[in-house]
């Protein structure tokens, strides 16, 4: 209880004291209010800011992370695209290289060759030159034959001038025109007329009367002609002596026609005749023209293809194949060749074997 | 009386008519003779003029000569056929009345007759009724007369070949298709043949029956060439006879100017050496085929031209251009040096060094030439100097030139100098600097673009010297110009 009392009195101590407290406080509790405050908020700033620096950084890791990512990225790509360029480069260049040395073959091989070129024109100009020569030596030629001609023809005409002027050469007691004593030799053509041939004159050729000729005498055979003869027997002929035959008999025998033997009767080559007949027969009736040839001549059934240089343009010279010989026509007196006419009779096989026997040496 | 005349009928010109009717009766004389008289006096008068000739045809007396053709002797034959020829030469209206009265049948008959004069006379108006146009020349032909005038060349005698070949040189140089129909039968081998014959006249007729079957087209020109005339040819090109020179470059030109190569083949067998030589040994109209042959071979290719160039054409043509006196020779040069020049710069000056630009030049200014010499040699000159590099033969061209040719004369220098040292001295020092500076060009043409070219190659103070009027601007400089007062 003595708590109690002394609590109660102290009661107002304690309100005044408990007042007074609190008043004393209250001055100070704004300023200590205000003093927490700020002490708190520096402090909490001071977290915040921390915080947020913390968080700055991260930040900034992270976006230094992303950003050295997508340099990296795009600096692969340059150096991707750069490795690319330059290899097309590359390739380019050599692709160039490769393109200059074909075209520059192709030109010169296929398209224009320079020293092909070169070659040819010197050749069109040795060509020139050679043909100007041969045209040269062929003009010449020709102007040498042309005087040649002339001289013959001038040659010629003087001849014939001397041969007519022949009567004008000197005698011996009579000098001629052309060898005047007063001379000291005599003058060119007083030799010419020595030397030539005096000219005669060519009378009229007498026109051959057309006399019997072979075929005509042969044409006698006939029993139709008679004797040709112009001049008519005179009248007053003596008469011949004898009994005479009848004139027709007479006649008759002498112009009867001939009457050949069988031998003589055919033709000469009779022989030959029949032979083509035959051929022409067989022909007539064979169904294949070629020969049949054995079987080992089997290769023997090529064509011979002649050589380019006998054969010409306008057909297969026939020299080398079907003639060997050289042969000038126009020295053929006619144009058959020789046939042989009679049939060959064996004269000296019998020789010592004939019955008589002269002429052998015994 | 059919011997009076006969005398009298070259010196009767006049008085046709009477003479008609004095001559047909006798034509149907019971003489053989005096019909031959008579046929010959006729042919003798229709030779003579061409009225008379009109006057055979108008006396109806074609009908009786073709009708007695037939039958008579061979001087007969002979006599009506120089009446037909003399009739036929004049104009084709007469011809074409000869071939309407059925004559041609019976020429062609003749031409089959033993006798080599018939065939002569026959083959002779044959060749006389082709020749006028190409009508005629298919009646001919139609008449079947080609096989036998090929028959004709291969007979001995020299005048019946030289009127056969002239026969058919007159029929294939119609057209191609006669042309073809002569060549058809196989003449160009005979013809060929016949190249090396020693007579001139006929060495004339075969080259140009030659050239008239190969003028038309390229196959004929082929088939011409495969008889093997060259180089047989050439020789021809070296004969006395003028027109066989000419013929044979006439052959050679029709030949050349079908295709690059048969040109080639020419220049191969060295024809254009032959050719050459040929134009300097003649005068005149003769040269004439040569030139052009030159020009053909050498407007193929530029290959072709060098080789021209080569066979020393070119101072031959330059000859030609100087000394001929006929317009149309010197038209013909200036066209071939322009074929040969125009190709490439090697050209051009081979063409240049031969002095010919400045003759061309004067060709192209006178008065007195012809329009197509004029137009030919301002051809020449434009395409080569196209390509002339060649510095000291377009100088003189700079004082004479005509303002169109200038033009390229300045644009040629212009892409010389550029890129040459040596002839940049030489240009100023031969004072063309100085010309190129006279020059009035008006602003923005050509011309003036060429000139500020030529002026940029040049350092500035000596394009200053040489311009004009420098002199007058110094000595106004020296006249206003104050001395420093010391």
């Amino acid at each position: 209880m003595a708590t109690l009392a002394r609590l109660q009195a102290r009661s107002t101590f304690l309100a005044h004291q408990y007042y007074f407290r609190n008043s004393a406080v209250d001055v100070f509790r704004k300023k200590e209010y205000d003093a927490a405050v700020k002490i708190q908020s520096w402090f909490r700033g001071c977290r915040i800011r921390a915080y947020l620096r913390y968080l700055h950084r991260v930040a900034t890791v992270i976006q230094k992370c992303w950003r050295g990512y997508l340099g990296r990225q795009h600096y692969q790509l340059i150096v991707k695209l750069e490795f690319c360029t330059m290899k097309m480069n590359l390739y380019n260049a050599m692709a160039v290289r490769i393109q200059k040395r074909w075209r520059g073959y192709r030109i010169r091989k296929y398209c224009f060759n320079y020293f092909y070129l070169k070659e040819y024109l010197k050749a069109v100009s040795e060509t020139n030159d050679a043909i100007r020569e041969a045209l040269e030596e062929f003009a010449e030629m020709k102007e040498r034959e042309e005087k040649k001609a002339d001289l013959e023809r001038e040659e010629k005409k003087r001849d014939y001038q001397a041969r007519k002027m022949h009567y004008l050469l000197s005698t011996k007691q009579i000098p001629g025109i052309y060898n005047s004593p007063f001379r000291k030799d005599p003058d060119p053509w007083e030799l010419r007329l020595q030397k030539a041939k005096p000219l005669i004159s060519q009378r009229p050729k007498v026109k051959q009367k057309r006399g019997v000729n072979i075929s005509n005498r042969l044409a006698c055979t006939s029993a139709r002609s008679l004797p040709q003869s112009e001049i008519l027997p005179p009248i007053d002929r003596k008469q011949c002596q004898g009994p005479f035959r009848d004139i027709t008999e007479v006649l008759e025998q002498r112009y009867k026609p001939l009457e050949p033997t069988l031998w003589m009767a055919e033709p000469i080559n009779e022989l030959k005749m029949a032979r083509e007949e035959l051929r022409k027969q067989e022909w007539m009736r064979n169904i294949n023209d070629n020969m049949f040839l054995p079987f080992s001549s089997y290769h023997k059934n090529k064509k011979y293809i002649p050589l380019m240089h006998s054969s010409s343009k306008y057909g297969p010279n026939s020299y080398g194949s079907q003639h060997f010989r050289d042969e000038n026509p126009k020295k053929w007196i006619c144009d058959k060749d020789f046939q042989t006419v009679l049939p060959s009779f064996d004269l000296f096989s019998k020789y010592g074997k004939l019955y008589s026997k002269a002429g052998q040496i015994i | 009386m059919h011997s009076l005349t006969k005398d009298q009928s070259p010196w009767i010109p006049n008085g046709k008519e009477g003479v008609m009717s004095l001559l047909r009766p006798l034509l149907l004389d019971v003489v053989p003779t005096i019909q031959q008289t008579a046929a010959l006096a006729l042919g003798r008068l229709a030779n003579y003029n061409g009225d008379l000739a009109e006057a055979v045809v108008k006396g109806d007396i074609l009908p009786q000569l073709v009708y007695s053709l037939a039958e008579q002797n061979r001087f007969y034959k002979k006599a009506a056929a120089f009446v037909l020829r003399a009739v036929g030469k004049h104009s084709p209206q007469l011809a074409q009345a000869i071939v309407d009265c059925g004559a041609l049948d019976t020429l062609v008959i003749c031409l089959e007759d033993f006798d080599p004069g018939v065939k002569e006379a026959a083959a002779w108006a044959l060749g006389y009724i082709a020749r006028h146009n190409a009508e005629l020349s298919q009646a001919v032909v139609d008449a079947g007369a080609v096989p036998l005038l090929v028959l004709c060349i291969q007979e001995p005698e020299i005048a019946l070949k030289r009127i056969a070949a002239s026969a058919l040189s007159d029929i294939s140089k119609h057209s191609p298709e006669l042309a073809q129909t002569v060549v058809d039968v196989g003449a160009i081998a005979h013809l060929a043949q016949m190249i090396l014959n020693p007579d001139s006249k006929l060495k004339r007729q075969v080259l140009s029956a030659l050239s008239q079957i190969a003028k038309h087209s390229v196959d004929l020109a082929e088939m011409v060439v495969e008889a093997e005339i060259f180089p047989v040819v050439l020789t021809c090109l070296k004969d006395k006879d003028d027109y066989v020179k000419k013929n044979a470059s006439t052959l050679i030109r029709e030949i050349a100017k079908h295709t690059p190569e048969l040109s080639q083949l020419i220049v191969n067998t060295g024809g254009v050496a032959a050719v050459t030589d040929c134009i300097g040994s003649c005068k005149g109209n003769i040269r004439l085929p040569g030139i052009m042959m030159l020009g053909y071979v050498a407007a193929h290719s530029e290959n072709l031209a060098m080789a021209v160039i080569v066979s020393k054409a070119v101072p031959q043509l330059s000859v030609c251009l100087s000394e001929e006196p006929e317009d149309h020779i010197k038209a013909a040069a200036a066209w071939a040096l322009g074929q040969i020049g125009r190709h490439t710069p090697e050209h051009a000056r081979a063409v240049a060094v031969t002095n010919t630009l400045p003759v061309l030049l004067s060709l192209y200014m006178s008065t007195e030439s012809s329009e197509d010499l004029q137009t030919k040699s301002k051809k020449a000159i434009k395409s080569i100097l196209q390509k002339c590099t060649y510095l000291p033969a377009l100088e003189p061209f700079l004082y004479d030139a005509p303002p169109n040719i200038l033009k390229h004369v300045v644009g040629q220098f212009s892409k010389v100098l550029p890129h040459d040292s040596k002839a940049r001295r030489l240009f100023v020092t031969s004072g063309g600097l100085k010309k190129v500076q006279e020059i009035k060009a008006g602003p923005g043409s050509l011309l003036q673009e060429y000139i500020n070219s030529i002026n940029s190659c040049y350092p500035e103070e000596i394009v200053r010297y040489y311009s004009p009027g420098y002199s007058d601007a110094l000595l106004q400089r020296v006249d206003s110009y104050q001395p420093l007062a010391n």
